[in-house]
């Protein structure tokens, strides 16, 4: 008797390193939710990345191009993978892509894969440059900021917000300045590796916390959970933490997804200060690196995705576990050379 | 009275689901904790305090009061 067909998801976000993305864990939680086989088509934009070489991750990776190449070059070579694989849901997870996605998500319905993300519009009202906006538009509390184009600016925004500030690349990266010299140093380093403009944001002193979420696209939360970081690297990324059982944090996340509708995953990073206050520093437009939490807690939302992409009608989760740790750690594959050799020279591998 | 959604267990651990913070405690505090979650009065975990250890009045009063403003000041206590 033949095998139905599985279910086809391709996932970018496969660099399971100290700054994690999020695909390994997405694919690990997409696993264990869906009901059906599924088979998991990895999108690697480099070669070492580890989510490629992992055990019972992947079952075939290709190589992308990177974002900066443009919507039409990644349409081309989605268009070339879905004609070998069949793709049902792609899942991107890494902010500089989406708009790429997001441009071309209409043709890749058309070819018949499906994908769940945020319309141009919320996408951009998150935007780190106009988060602040967005903050004082819907009375939710988002630290002071200002957008520098140019060196000579920095210091004048460094006047007015006061030290210790801190400075943001547009897609990623913090780093938090004491002083003035600290703050060229910080934006030397962050322009040249992301480019402009950089973002200098008022610094607020306390708890981390941060939400994972998921929205249907019609204002409704389907699956909420907060957490706490309870280790932080020095790249300032969660390497354990533990969710939290807080109604304020929940109704952050529901006012977000009520205002713009948002459709797909999202992070919202958090700084509660000493007045129990919660500000919002960020809010990432995808899932977070800690995800696989959110399966764990009893809310699984890649999996939910999944099945809101495919059509299906999710109800809203109502509860979860509070007093759920993750603990990441590092683990070293030994990988023959042949199987790297395979991806470098020919851009594709089979697991 | 402790808040309704403050972990404890036997072992002393304590777990504030509301921020993530544990806190570990020694037997008597687990003890006090325990008669806490029973609904027991102060006066009644007096009572059972100066059965079992062997201290006098005043120096269990000021210990549980040590104790208490302590969950206060973690906001383990309903206001």
């Amino acid at each position: 008797m033949n095998q139905p067909k599985p279910f086809v998801i391709a996932v970018t976000g496969l660099n399971a390193i100290d700054s994690p993305g999020p695909g390994v864990a997405v694919i690990r939680a997409v696993r264990e939710g869906i009901p059906q086989p599924v088979r998991i088509i990895g999108l690697a934009y480099e070669n070492l990345e580890p989510g490629i070489y992992m055990e019972g991750i992947c079952d075939k990776i290709y190589q992308v191009s990177y974002p900066a190449a443009g919507a039409n070059a990644l349409l081309s070579v989605l268009t070339q993978i879905h004609t070998k694989e069949g793709i049902d849901v792609i899942i991107p997870n890494f902010d500089a892509e989406l708009p790429n996605f997001i441009a071309i998500e209409e043709q890749l319905k058309n070819m018949g894969i499906r994908c769940f993300l945020p319309s141009r519009e919320m996408f951009e009202a998150r935007d780190k440059q106009k988060l602040a906006a967005f903050g004082k538009e819907h009375g939710l509390m988002v630290p002071k900021d200002k957008t520098v184009h140019l060196y000579s600016d920095l210091a004048i925004a460094g006047d007015e917000l006061g030290y210790p500030l801190v400075v943001k690349g547009k897609f990623y990266e913090a780093v938090i300045a004491q002083t003035p010299e600290q703050a060229q140093k910080a934006y030397a380093k962050i322009s040249a590796k992301w480019g402009l403009p950089v973002i200098v944001q008022e610094y607020i002193a306390g708890t981390e916390l941060n939400i994972a979420a998921l929205g249907d696209g019609e204002g409704n939360a389907i699956s909420i959970i907060p957490m706490r970081k309870l280790y932080i690297t020095d790249k300032g990324k969660a390497w354990a933490g533990i969710t939290l059982e807080d109604e304020s944090l929940l109704d952050l996340a529901r006012k977000f997804i009520a205002v713009t509708k948002w459709k797909g995953g999202f992070e919202m990073e958090i700084m509660r200060n000493a007045k129990n206050e919660p500000y919002i520093m960020e809010i990432n437009p995808r899932f977070p690196a800690w995800i696989y939490l959110s399966a764990g807690a009893g809310q699984n939302q890649p999996a939910a995705l999944v099945k809101m992409a495919m059509g299906e009608k999710i109800e809203p989760y109502t509860t979860y576990d509070a007093g759920k740790l993750f603990i990441r750690y590092s683990w070293d594959m030994i990988v023959d050379v042949a199987r790297f050799q395979q991806f470098t020279a020919f851009g594709q591998l089979v697991n | 009275m402790i808040k309704k959604n403050i972990a404890t267990n036997e072992l002393g651990f304590v777990f504030n689901p509301a921020t993530g913070d544990s806190y570990s405690t020694n037997p008597v505090a687990a003890s006090i904790l325990k008669l806490m979650r029973e609904g027991r009065s102060p006066g009644e975990i007096k009572k059972t305090l100066a059965d079992t250890y062997d201290a006098d009045a005043d120096t269990i009063e000021k210990d549980l009061q040590d104790f208490i403003s302590t969950l206060k000041e973690y906001q383990l206590l309903e206001s």
